[in-house]
C-alpha cells in the first residue's frame, strides 16, 4: 500500500521532470480553471524559469520516493501527506496567480508540517513542528502582504500582468513590495537570521523527506525572491542586489559556522543547507547588481552560476540526506559520536556519502566544484562596476564564499569520516546492516547525477543561461565555450572537466606503473593500528566529533560564544579519587537569545496588555460593535 | 631574530669526523652486503627506551646535534615504527615494557634491524637478575648489534650504526 | 596539440624529478644553518628507493580510503604540475587556473584527512582536525590574493596572469602586488607545513599537523604521500617565483627559450629556498592556536592588496 503511494510519487515526479524540462527549453503553456477557487481562480503557467524549478522538483521526488519504498518498510502512515507535498511543490512554480499560489504554499507548509511531526513520540519533534508552523506562517503573512500591495498597485491578481506593469512602479513601492517578498520568500528558503525553524525540522522529519525539504523545498524560497525580483519588480534597483548578496554571505558563513560544531548529523545536514541557499543568494545578488548596473553577460554568468547551484545542491543534498537516513535506520542513533567503522559495515552507503561529502565541498571534478567555479569567475570580474561601494560588497562576498568552502570541507570531512570510517563508537554502531536495495538504488542514482553535472557542465551551462538570459534581457547569449570547454567572459577563465578528469585518472595510473617499474616490493601485511605500544587499543581512543570541532570552536569563540561547564564528583571519603567528571561545552545561540528572545518577549508584553480589552462583559462588547459601526459609518 | 643568523654563519660548520674502528658485538647471521644494499644510503631510527635510566638518551640526543650530526650519513630519526627501519633500543627490559617493545617491532616493516645501545640492553647491566626485568633485548626481539657501554658514547653509538649497515669502512 | 601534450609531459617530468630535490636542497640548507655538516641534497631520493624496498603494513581498522589515498595525492601533485606555468606560460590546456589549483590541493586535503581519521588512532584523528581548521582559514587569503592579481592581468588562466605581467612589467610595479606576495607567502608556509605553522621535522606527535596523519603509512604508501609532499612545495614555490616575478617564463615552446626559462626557474627557486631555509632557522613553531592570528593577519595583507590595486591605478 505504501509502496503503490510512493510508486505514484514517482510517476508525478517523472511527469513533472519531463513538464518542466519542456518549459525550460521554451514550450510555453498555460491553463485557466476561473470558477474552480474564488478571486481569480486557478491559473497555471508554465514558462522557463517556473519550468526549471518544475524539472527540479520532479527529478529530486523521484530518488527519494524510490528511498522511501525501502525506507518506511510498509508503514502508511504519512504517505498521504507525502503525496500532497509532492503535488504542491510540483504546482508552486506554475501558480499563474495570488490565489494559485497561496493555496499551493500553504498546501506545501500544512503537508510538510505533518510530515515533521511523523515521529510524534519524540518530544523534539513536537517543538520542531510547532516552531516550523510559526516561522511559515509569519513568512506567510509577509509574502501575503507584499502581493496584496501589489495587487492593490497594479490593479490585477495575474503575475503576468505584475510583469507588465513592473517597470511603471514608483521607487518607494517597488523596494516596499521587494522588502515584504523578500522577507517571506527567505523565510522559507532559510535564510539567516529566519532560519530557526530548518535545524528543527529537517532532522525531525524522514529522512526522504528531509531530502525533499532540503533538496527543493527551500529552493522554492529561492524560486520567490528570484521571480520577485527579475519579473514582477524587475528591474530591482543595485540596493536590493547588494543585500541579497550581502544576506547570502552572512547565511552562508554563519549556517557552515553552526554545521562545523555539531554532533548530530541530520542537524549538520540542515545547517549545510542554510549555507548553500546563503552561496545561492551569492550568485543571485550578484546577478541583480550586474544587471542594475548594465553588465548583462555578467548577470546572465551570475544567475546561471546560481541556478547550477540549485540543481547541484539538490542533487547532493539529497544524496547525504538518504545516506544519513540508512544510518540512522541501520543504527538508531544520529549522534555522530556514538557511529564510526560503518564502512566495512555499509559499504554501499559509505561510497556514496563519501561521493557527496566531496561534491558538497567543491572538490574536482563533481559538479559542487563547477557551480562554485562559476560563481568565483563571476564575483571576480567585479571590477567592471565602476562603484567602489558594490565592489567592497562582492570583495566581502568573494571572502565569505572561500571561507564557507573551506570550512564545508572541514565540515564534511568530520561528517563522512567519523560517522563512517575506523572503529565503531558504540554498540548500536557495531550492529548496524546495509541498507536496503531500493535505498541503494536511490543514492547511487544520486551519485550518477552529480558525477555527470560535474562532467558536463558544458550542456548545462548554456542551457541555464539560456533560462537566465531573458530575466536579464539580455538579447544574444555570452559565448560559454564548446563541447569541451567552459569559456567565461572571452578569455578570463576557462575549464574542462572531461580533460581534467582524463588527466586526474592518467595521473592516478601513473603511480601504479611507477612502482611496478620500479620494482617496488608488494608484501603488504596487516596488523593493529600503531598506538604507542599500548596493551588495550579500543574505540575510545579514537577522535570524536566534538573533539574534531574543537579548533573552531576556540577560532571562533567569539561568535559561539561557548559556556564551558564542569562538573567533578569526588569520592565522598577523600578529594583526592575522583569519581566522575562531567565536561560540556555548548555553544550560546545567538539568534535565538538576541533576537528571537527579545522579539517573543515584546510580543507577550504587548498580548498581555491587549487583553484588557477582552473584560469578558457583554455590556462592554455591545459598546465595541457600537463604536465600531459609528466608525465605519463616519469613514464611508 | 636576524642576530641568530649572524651567530650561525659566523660559527659555521663543527660536525667532527668519525674514527674508523668500532666497538660493536654483532649477532646474528645477516649479510652485511644485503644490509648495505637496503640500507647503506638511508635508514630511518626509532628510538626505543625499554625502562632505561636515560643516561644512553642523551647520548643518543647528541647524535642529532652538530656535533656527531648522523644525518650527513643518511640517517635520521622518525616518531613512528611504520617509518622505521631500525629500532635503537635502550635500557634493561623491564616487565611493563616488554609486551610495548615486542608491540614495536611488529608494527615496523620488514626489512628490519635492531640494535641494542648499553650494557642494560645487552643483558640487563647493573639491573641483571632484578625482579622488573625480564632480561636483555634479545630476549624479546631479535638483535643485529649491540653497542656496549654504561653509556656508550655518542661516536660508538654512531660507529655501531654505521657497522652494522656497512658503512663503516 | 601535441606541443601542449608534450609540454605538459616536460612539465610533470621536470616537477616529479625535481621536487624531491628541492626538498634535499633546503634541508641541507637548514643544516649548515645550524652548523652541522647535514644530509647530502639528493638524500630524499634514496630516502624512496629504501622505502620502495619496505613492506607496507596496514593497519586492521582502515578501509579503501586509506589505501586510496597516497595514489590521489600524487594524482593531483601531477595534474598540479602540469597546470602550473613551470617551464613556459602557453599553459594551453584548458583547466590552468588558480580556483582549479586551489580545488585540486583541497582534493589532496580531503582524502588526506579522511586517511587520518581512517586509521583510528588519537594522533591521526588530531593531525585531521588542524590540517583542515588551517586549509579552512588560509582559503579567504587565497582567493583575495588570486583578485588582487586576476584584477591587473584580468584573466584568472595561469599561462594569462604570466604573459601579462611578463609583457607589461609596470603592472606588477604596485604595493598591491608585493601585498598579495607577502600574503600567499604566509599561505605557502600554512599549506606545505613549515615552521612556523608546522615543524616538518619534528617527533613529537603533539605539536604535528601534516606528520599526523602520515604516521600510520609505510612502504610504498609512505613513499608516495612524501613524494606528494616535496611536489606541493615544489608547486607552491613555482607559483610564488613564476607567478608573482613572471620575469623569464617563455611564451613560445621551443627549445632554446624553454631551456632559458628553466634556468630562469631554477635561480628563482634557488633564492626562495635560500630564503625560506633562513626563516626556518630563525623562527620557532608558533603555538597551535596563534596560527589563525597568522593566518588572519595574512588574510588583512590581501585584503589591503586588493585594496591598493583599487586605489592605485
Amino acid at each position: 500500500m505504501a509502496t503503490l503511494g510512493f510508486l505514484a510519487a514517482v510517476t508525478v515526479g517523472v511527469a513533472a521532470t519531463v513538464l518542466g524540462l519542456l518549459g525550460a527549453v521554451g514550450r510555453a503553456w498555460t491553463l485557466a480553471v476561473p470558477w474552480l477557487v474564488p478571486l481569480g481562480g486557478l491559473e497555471l503557467a508554465l514558462d522557463p524559469l517556473g519550468g526549471f524549478f518544475l524539472a527540479l522538483v520532479g527529478a529530486a521526488v523521484i530518488p527519494a520516493s524510490i528511498y522511501a519504498i525501502g525506507y518506511v518498510g510498509g508503514e502508511r502512515r504519512g504517505v498521504l501527506a507525502y503525496l500532497g507535498f509532492v503535488v504542491a511543490m510540483c504546482v508552486v512554480p506554475l501558480a499563474a496567480n495570488v490565489m494559485t499560489f497561496m493555496i499551493a504554499w500553504e498546501l506545501m507548509s500544512l503537508a510538510s508540517y505533518f510530515l515533521v511531526l511523523h515521529d510524534r513520540q519524540a518530544g523534539a519533534s513536537a517543538r520542531a513542528a510547532w516552531v516550523y508552523a510559526v516561522m511559515t506562517h509569519a513568512g506567510l503573512a509577509c509574502l501575503l502582504a507584499g502581493m496584496l500591495l501589489l495587487a492593490a498597485w497594479t490593479g490585477s491578481v495575474r503575475f503576468a500582468d505584475w510583469s507588465a506593469a513592473g517597470p511603471g512602479l514608483p521607487a518607494g513601492a517597488r523596494g516596499l513590495a521587494l522588502v515584504l517578498l523578500g522577507l517571506g520568500f527567505a523565510s522559507k528558503a532559510g535564510v539567516i537570521p529566519l532560519h530557526v525553524w530548518l535545524p528543527l525540522a529537517h532532522p525531525a522529519a524522514p529522512s526522504h523527506v528531509s531530502a525533499l525539504m532540503s533538496g527543493v523545498m527551500i529552493k522554492l524560497g529561492v524560486y520567490g525572491l528570484a521571480r520577485a525580483s527579475l519579473d514582477w519588480l524587475a528591474p530591482a534597483p543595485a540596493w536590493w542586489g547588494a543585500a541579497v548578496l550581502l544576506a547570502g554571505t552572512v547565511s552562508a558563513v554563519v549556517g557552515i559556522l553552526y554545521a562545523v560544531v555539531e554532533r548530530d548529523l541530520k542537524r549538520l545536514l540542515a545547517f549545510s543547507s542554510i549555507e548553500n541557499v546563503g552561496v545561492i543568494l551569492i550568485g543571485l545578488g550578484a546577478g541583480l547588481v550586474f544587471r542594475a548596473v548594465g553588465l548583462a553577460a555578467l548577470a546572465v554568468l551570475a544567475i546561471a552560476a546560481a541556478l547550477y547551484h540549485v540543481v547541484n545542491h539538490a542533487a547532493f543534498k539529497s544524496l547525504l540526506f538518504l545516506g544519513a537516513g540508512a544510518v540512522v535506520h541501520a543504527t538508531g542513533t544520529r549522534n555522530m559520536n556514538g557511529l564510526g567503522g560503518l564502512v566495512k559495515l555499509m559499504p554501499c552507503t559509505a561510497a556514496c556519502f563519501v561521493l557527496g561529502a566531496a561534491a558538497i565541498s567543491a572538490l574536482p571534478p563533481l559538479n559542487g566544484f563547477v557551480s562554485e567555479w562559476l560563481l568565483f569567475q563571476a564575483l571576480l570580474q567585479n571590477t567592471r562596476i565602476a562603484r567602489l561601494e558594490l565592489n567592497l560588497v562582492f570583495t566581502l562576498g568573494l571572502a565569505g564564499l572561500a571561507l564557507t568552502s573551506g570550512l564545508t570541507l572541514a565540515c564534511f570531512v568530520k561528517a563522512a569520516g567519523i560517522t563512517f570510517l575506523a572503529v565503531p563508537r558504540s554498540e548500536a554502531a557495531a550492529r548496524a546492516h546495509e541498507a536496503a536495495p531500493s535505498m541503494r538504488v536511490a543514492m547511487i542514482l544520486l551519485c550518477v547525477v552529480c558525477a555527470l553535472l560535474g562532467l558536463g557542465p558544458t550542456l548545462v551551462l548554456p542551457a541555464l543561461a539560456a533560462i537566465a538570459g531573458p530575466l536579464v534581457g539580455s538579447a544574444p547569449l555570452p559565448a560559454l565555450g564548446d563541447w569541451l570547454t567552459l569559456r567565461v567572459s572571452r578569455e578570463f577563465a576557462a575549464l574542462s572537466p572531461l580533460a581534467l578528469t582524463t588527466a586526474l585518472a592518467a595521473a592516478m595510473l601513473a603511480p601504479m606503473v611507477l612502482l611496478r617499474l620500479a620494482g617496488a616490493a608488494r608484501r603488504t601485511r596487516r596488523y593493529e593500528t600503531w598506538g604507542c605500544g599500548r596493551i588495550l587499543q579500543t574505540a575510545r581512543m579514537e577522535y570524536t566529533a566534538t573533539a574534531f570541532s574543537n579548533p573552531f570552536k576556540r577560532v571562533f569563540d567569539f561568535f559561539y560564544r561557548p559556556e564551558k561547564r564542569l562538573d567533578i564528583e569526588f569520592h565522598p571519603d577523600s578529594r583526592f579519587f575522583v569519581e566522575r567528571i562531567e565536561y560540556g561545552n555548548p555553544t550560546r545561540p545567538i539568534f535565538e537569545d538576541w533576537l528571537y528572545r527579545p522579539v517573543l518577549s515584546a510580543l507577550s508584553v504587548v498580548a498581555r496588555r491587549a487583553r484588557a480589552i477582552q473584560s469578558g462583559s457583554a455590556n462592554v462588547y455591545l459598546a465595541y460593535i457600537l463604536a465600531a459601526l459609528l466608525v465605519l459609518l463616519v469613514l464611508t | 631574530m636576524f642576530r641568530q643568523l649572524h651567530v650561525a654563519l659566523r660559527t659555521g660548520i663543527v660536525t667532527e669526523p668519525v674514527p674508523r674502528d668500532a666497538d660493536v658485538e654483532r649477532l646474528g647471521g645477516r649479510l652485511a652486503r644485503e644490509r648495505r644494499r637496503v640500507f647503506g644510503r638511508s635508514l630511518a631510527i626509532r628510538h626505543v627506551d625499554a625502562g632505561s635510566c636515560n643516561a644512553c638518551e642523551l647520548e643518543i640526543a647528541a647524535l642529532t646535534g652538530p656535533h656527531y650530526d648522523l644525518e650527513r650519513f643518511g640517517l635520521h630519526i622518525v616518531a613512528s615504527p611504520r617509518h622505521a627501519d631500525c629500532l635503537l633500543v635502550t635500557g634493561p627490559v623491564t616487565r611493563n615494557m616488554a609486551e610495548a617493545l615486542l608491540r614495536t617491532w611488529e608494527a615496523t616493516p620488514h626489512p628490519k634491524l635492531v640494535i641494542a645501545v648499553g650494557d642494560c640492553a645487552r643483558d640487563g647491566g647493573i639491573f641483571r637478575g632484578s625482579y622488573a626485568i625480564v632480561g636483555g633485548v634479545g630476549d624479546i626481539v631479535p638483535v643485529d648489534a649491540v653497542v656496549p657501554g654504561c653509556p656508550p658514547s655518542p661516536v660508538a653509538i654512531l660507529a655501531g650504526i654505521l657497522d652494522v649497515i656497512g658503512r663503516l669502512r | 596539440m601535441i606541443t601542449d601534450i608534450v609540454l605538459a609531459l616536460a612539465q610533470a617530468l621536470v616537477g616529479a624529478a625535481g621536487a624531491p630535490l628541492l626538498v634535499g636542497v633546503l634541508r641541507t640548507l637548514k643544516a649548515r644553518l645550524m652548523g652541522r655538516r647535514g644530509p647530502s641534497p639528493w638524500q630524499p631520493y634514496a630516502d624512496l628507493r629504501k622505502l620502495l624496498r619496505k613492506e607496507t603494513v596496514v593497519s586492521t581498522t582502515t578501509s579503501w580510503v586509506f589505501r586510496v589515498t597516497p595514489y590521489v595525492l600524487v594524482a593531483t601533485m601531477l595534474v598540479a604540475t602540469v597546470v602550473v606555468p613551470v617551464v613556459a606560460s602557453r599553459t594551453a590546456l584548458p583547466f590552468a587556473g588558480i580556483i582549479l589549483l586551489m580545488y585540486l590541493f583541497l582534493l589532496g586535503t580531503f582524502f588526506l584527512a579522511l586517511a587520518g581519521l581512517d586509521s583510528g588512532s588519537a594522533f591521526g584523528g588530531m593531525g585531521s582536525s588542524r590540517e583542515v581548521a588551517v586549509a579552512a582559514l588560509a582559503e579567504p587569503t587565497v582567493i583575495l590574493a588570486v583578485f588582487a592579481l586576476a584584477l591587473r592581468a584580468d584573466t584568472t588562466t595561469l599561462g594569462g596572469i604570466v604573459e601579462r605581467f611578463a609583457r607589461e612589467p609596470l603592472l606588477a610595479a604596485n604595493p598591491g602586488h608585493l601585498l598579495a606576495f607577502a600574503a600567499f607567502f604566509i599561505v605557502m608556509l600554512a599549506e606545505t607545513g613549515r615552521l612556523p605553522v608546522d615543524n616538518p621535522a619534528t617527533h613529537l606527535e603533539l605539536t604535528m599537523i601534516h606528520e599526523a596523519m602520515v604516521l600510520e603509512y609505510s612502504g610504498r604508501y609512505l613513499a608516495l604521500v612524501e613524494w606528494a609532499a616535496a611536489m606541493k612545495l615544489f608547486v607552491f614555490l613555482t607559483l610564488l617565483a613564476n607567478l608573482f616575478f613572471p620575469w623569464g617564463v617563455p611564451d613560445i615552446v621551443e627549445p632554446v627559450p624553454v631551456l632559458l626559462g628553466l634556468l630562469a626557474l631554477t635561480g628563482k627557486l634557488a633564492v626562495l629556498t635560500v630564503a625560506l631555509a633562513g626563516l626556518e632557522t630563525i623562527i620557532a613553531k608558533l603555538r597551535l592556536f596563534r596560527v589563525p592570528e597568522l593566518l588572519a593577519g595574512s588574510f588583512a595583507l590581501a585584503l589591503l592588496s586588493v585594496t591598493a590595486v583599487f586605489l592605485v591605478p
